[in-house]
Parts: structure tokens; C-alpha cells; sequence
């Protein structure tokens, strides 16, 4: 075992565990408490609420964020099990001043109305294309649909995706 | 959820050792277990992180076929070149389940041993005999669209979700374990259960026992396969029915069948006869019908789950069919040819 891990919640209070992770390319240290889920992490400790809590059970989307480039629900994963990795979120995509090819492509395309889906789509988006599985639109629709939007701009948002698709390949 | 202690073992036999405690879980992806400790459905009071375990390669076997390991997620696993093109009933059937997000977390050890979606077993405030054994059975007389026709008992009428299992099942695929005895090595049909008089075991794991890997037999049916998944949207929700189908044929007739249906039971469900019925067989509407009467002997409806009854029967036709003609449904645009 390694032993800064080991806990005992079996006599008073539970010791915490360390963290150390890499969150939009800062290295950043942490003591918590296990059950801490990488999303809370994000929204509560680096105050990084780009990231979204929707359904907090892995049904929505809006909590995706890339974990060593890969996409995924920061509500299901434990901050601890993370240790030693790198995790980007919406806010290490872009900037003000310089969004990311994405950001852009939702601008251009209207692909929100209330946003609140939006940085897991974008990050999600971003995934997707890390994947370089969705040769069509038909693919970007399916490869997305871990992805709820409400407001139902689902149409944009392939359009949005398809259009930095596109870019990249004439590239 | 409830406060657990954490501890992350340095090789499978501290693992093993350390799961052997009651009360403790594995965790490798997170994607059900997290999900239920919020439900407060699983207390653990300590969770053993295997996710460093190495458990994530995926290896050639002597035999000709591949062993997955416990801890590949079910994305790189479908996404496997030797998968892709070796396994395609099994690289579908993963693709048919979940979102990427979720792939790319859940891994095959763990895609094994994901329990029921059942509405009751995920509710603390109903009764449930797989949550609370003795309880009773929310599910019964209750809401039921989505729960078992098959192989259900007094107790329980809980269904497996999983896609990736109802393709290993039909591949005969078998499940490696690791525990405080030794290692063995599980048959697919052992190793989940019916619920029986003990629907709290989904499966044959003994106390301690961690999932290494699941060993694909060289056979691999690449030219007649399917993986035909009905559900309530087309992507991204479980299974109402779904149906894994392996064809082999010599000289136009089946030589050797294989169909596991999903979403029906408690675990992918086979019925050798059904099997054996096919073979020497051309294809045809016929043979296919008599398959589907075959696997579904003994069906029986909770009320508002009576259309799977007939639902499953069509769908097996259709992936005989879609098997036996070499167009296996698509998982990006659904076709069901």
C-alpha cells in the first residue's frame, strides 16, 4: 500500500489524502478528503465553475472536462484517483482574447441560448476531435450525444463542430 | 454519500488481499460505483483504487485469440485495431453502450460487474430484495418497461444492462480472476447469475476476488455478425432489447450459431437448443422464427414490459438476418438494414 493514501475512517475522523495535479497546465497541491469528485475539486477549491454540475450522475454531460486529453465526467471520478495527472477545463481552452476554435465555431453558429451546456460541449467537442473518430456529421451527432442541451441547439452545435472539423483537416 | 477510507494497493495480490475486508469495494473507472455511493445504494467503507493496477494492456494469446485486460477502458478496447478487426460483434456492441465521456472512464473489469439500472434498486426510499434482501420488490406490480422477461424469480425481475457482456456471451469469452485462493478462470455463462432466492450476487465472484482480464477464444466471427440494439432514443440510453448474433456457415448452410440476447434478464441470455436448432440450416424466415421461439420459451411479461415478449422475438429474426447477409446494424446512424 502506498501509505500517504491510506485512510482509516474506522477510528474518528478520516485522514485526507494528498493530490497533486496539473489543472490548465498549473501544477496545484492539494489535501482533501476522498470523496471529493473531480468536479467539486474544480467548482469548490480552484473556483473553476466553467464546468458545470447538471445531473451530477453522468447522464448530462455538462460536468465534461479532459483528463490526459480524454474526455470525461468530472462528476463520476474521485479528485484522488486523478494524483499525478492533468486535467484541462473550459477555462485552460481559451481565452477572452483568444478563444479557442471552438468557442469561435459556437459563436459563429449560435450553437447555445443558455450556455449552460456549453463548456462540457466544448470540451466534449475537443475530445471528440482528440478522438478523430467522426468522419461525418452523422458521426459528430452520435459521438456527442453524451451531451444534453435543453434549449435543443443540437443542429448548431453539430454545425459548430463540423465547421473546426473541417478546418483542421485543410490545415 | 457516506465518508469511506482510500487506499491504492501496488499489485494485484495487496488488492486481493485488501478486498478480502468486508465492507470494502474495488473502484477502476468509477462510472457506476460513484454513481451509486451517491444514491447512498453502495456504502462502502473503504475503496480499494485498482486503477494502477497493470491490468491495461490488451495481449495476444497462445490459442489465437486476445486477452483484454481488466482495467482497458471499453473505449480502447473498441477502438483496439486487433479488436476492430478480429472482434466486431464485440467492438459494436461496446459502441452501442453509453456515451464516449463514459467509455472513455468505464473499464472491462468493471463493465462486467456494473449492476442493474432497475428504478427500485437505485431508490433507498422502495423495497428492493437485490439492494435490502428481504425487503420486497418495488418493481413488481410497479413500473416495469425496462425489467426481465426471462429467467426472472419471486424475488427479483432485475435485468443486466450491460451491451459489452451480451457480445461476450455470445463469443464465449472467459473471465480471469485473481483471489485469496489463486486464480481461475470463469466460463461466460458462469459468471452472472440469475436472481434466484439471492438476487444481492450478481455474479459468481467469491469475497476478494478482482476480475484480471477476459480471455476471447480465437473463433471470432467476422464475416456474419451483428450487434442489433432497440431502445427508447438511438443513442445513448440501455437496451429494451438487444440481440448479439454470430454466424458460421460452410457450403450455404449454418455451421455453427451463436445469439445472446440483452435487456431481457439478469444475465445475456442463451439457449443452446435455439443454437443447435440453426445448425445445418439455410437462412431463412423460418429457421430464424423457430431460433426465436426457441430462446424465448418460457417468456413471461410484468405488465408493462409485455411488448418485449414480441419485441425480442422480432428482434432476433432481424439480426439472423442482418448476420447471415453480412450487414451488421451501424452504431453511428443505427441501420438496421
Amino acid at each position: 500500500m502506498t501509505p500517504a493514501h491510506a485512510t482509516d475512517v474506522r477510528n474518528g475522523e478520516p485522514e485526507t489524502v494528498s493530490l497533486a495535479l496539473t489543472i490548465n497546465g498549473k501544477l496545484r497541491n492539494f489535501q482533501i478528503a476522498p470523496w471529493v469528485t473531480l468536479l467539486d475539486l474544480l467548482r469548490d477549491r480552484e473556483a473553476l465553475t466553467g464546468t458545470k454540475k447538471g445531473c451530477d450522475h453522468g447522464q448530462c454531460g455538462a460536468c465534461t472536462v479532459l483528463a490526459d486529453g480524454k474526455r470525461i465526467n468530472s462528476c463520476l471520478r474521485l479528485a484522488v484517483m486523478h494524483d499525478g495527472g492533468e486535467v484541462t477545463t473550459i477555462e485552460g481552452l481559451g481565452t477572452e482574447d483568444a478563444l479557442h476554435p471552438l468557442q469561435q465555431a459556437f459563436i459563429d453558429h449560435d450553437a447555445f441560448q443558455c450556455g449552460y451546456c456549453t463548456p462540457g460541449q466544448i470540451c466534449s467537442a475537443q475530445g471528440l476531435i482528440n478522438e478523430g473518430r467522426a468522419t461525418d456529421r452523422t458521426a459528430i451527432r452520435e459521438l456527442m450525444s453524451g451531451n444534453l442541451c435543453r434549449c435543443g441547439a443540437y443542429t448548431n452545435i453539430a454545425d459548430a463542430i463540423e465547421q473546426v472539423l473541417s478546418q483542421e483537416k485543410g490545415a | 454519500m457516506n465518508r469511506f477510507g482510500y487506499a491504492r494497493p501496488a499489485s494485484v495480490e495487496e488488492a486481493v488481499a485488501a478486498g478480502s475486508e468486508p465492507g470494502v469495494k474495488f473502484i477502476a473507472g468509477g462510472t457506476n460505483l460513484i454513481d451509486l455511493m451517491k444514491e447512498n445504494v453502495e456504502r462502502p467503507t473503504r475503496l480499494i483504487d485498482i486503477s494502477r493496477l497493470p491490468l491495461e494492456r490488451i495481449q495476444e494469446r497462445e490459442d489465437g485469440g486476445l486477452t483484454l485486460g481488466a482495467l482497458v477502458t471499453n473505449a480502447d478496447t473498441a477502438y483496439d485495431t486487433r479488436v476492430e478487426r478480429r472482434y466486431p460483434l464485440l467492438a459494436s456492441a461496446i459502441l452501442a453502450g453509453a456515451s464516449p465521456q463514459l467509455r472513455n472512464a468505464a473499464t472491462n473489469g468493471g463493465n462486467l460487474n456494473q449492476r442493474t439500472r432497475c428504478y427500485y434498486f437505485y431508490d433507498t426510499a422502495t423495497a428492493c430484495n437485490k439492494r435490502d434482501p428481504g425487503s420486497g420488490c418495488g418493481a413488481m406490480g410497479g413500473v416495469n418497461r425496462i425489467h426481465a422477461i426471462l429467467g426472472a424469480s419471486d424475488q427479483c425481475i432485475a435485468t443486466h444492462p450491460s451491451d459489452m457482456c451480451v457480445a461476450l456471451a455470445a463469443l464465449e469469452a472467459t473471465v480471469e480472476v485473481a483471489g485469496p485462493e489463486g486464480a481461475r478462470s470463469i466460463a461466460f455463462a458462469d459468471y452472472h447469475r440469475l436472481p434466484g432466492v439471492t438476487p444481492e450476487r450478481d455474479t459468481n465472484l467469491l469475497p476478494g476476488e478482482l476480475v484480471t482480464g477476459i480471455a476471447l477464444p480465437a473463433e471470432n466471427f467476422t464475416a456474419h455478425f451483428t450487434y442489433l440494439k432497440l431502445r427508447d432514443r438511438l443513442s445513448y440510453a440501455f437496451a429494451l432489447v438487444s440481440v448479439a448474433v454470430a454466424l458460421r456457415f460452410e457450403d450455404n448452410a449454418i455451421a455453427d450459431a451463436r445469439i445472446a440476447i440483452g435487456g431481457v434478464a439478469h444475465k445475456p441470455w442463451r439457449v443452446p437448443a435455439a443454437e443447435a436448432a440453426l445448425v445445418g440450416q439455410a437462412a431463412g424466415d423460418a429457421a430464424f422464427a423457430d431460433a426465436a421461439r426457441l430462446l424465448t420459451d418460457g417468456a413471461v411479461g410484468q405488465g408493462e414490459n409485455d411488448f418485449k415478449i414480441e419485441l425480442a422475438r422480432r428482434a432476433i429474426v432481424r439480426a439472423l438476418h442482418q448476420a447471415a447477409a453480412g450487414t451488421p446494424q451501424s452504431q453511428t446512424d443505427k441501420r438496421v438494414a
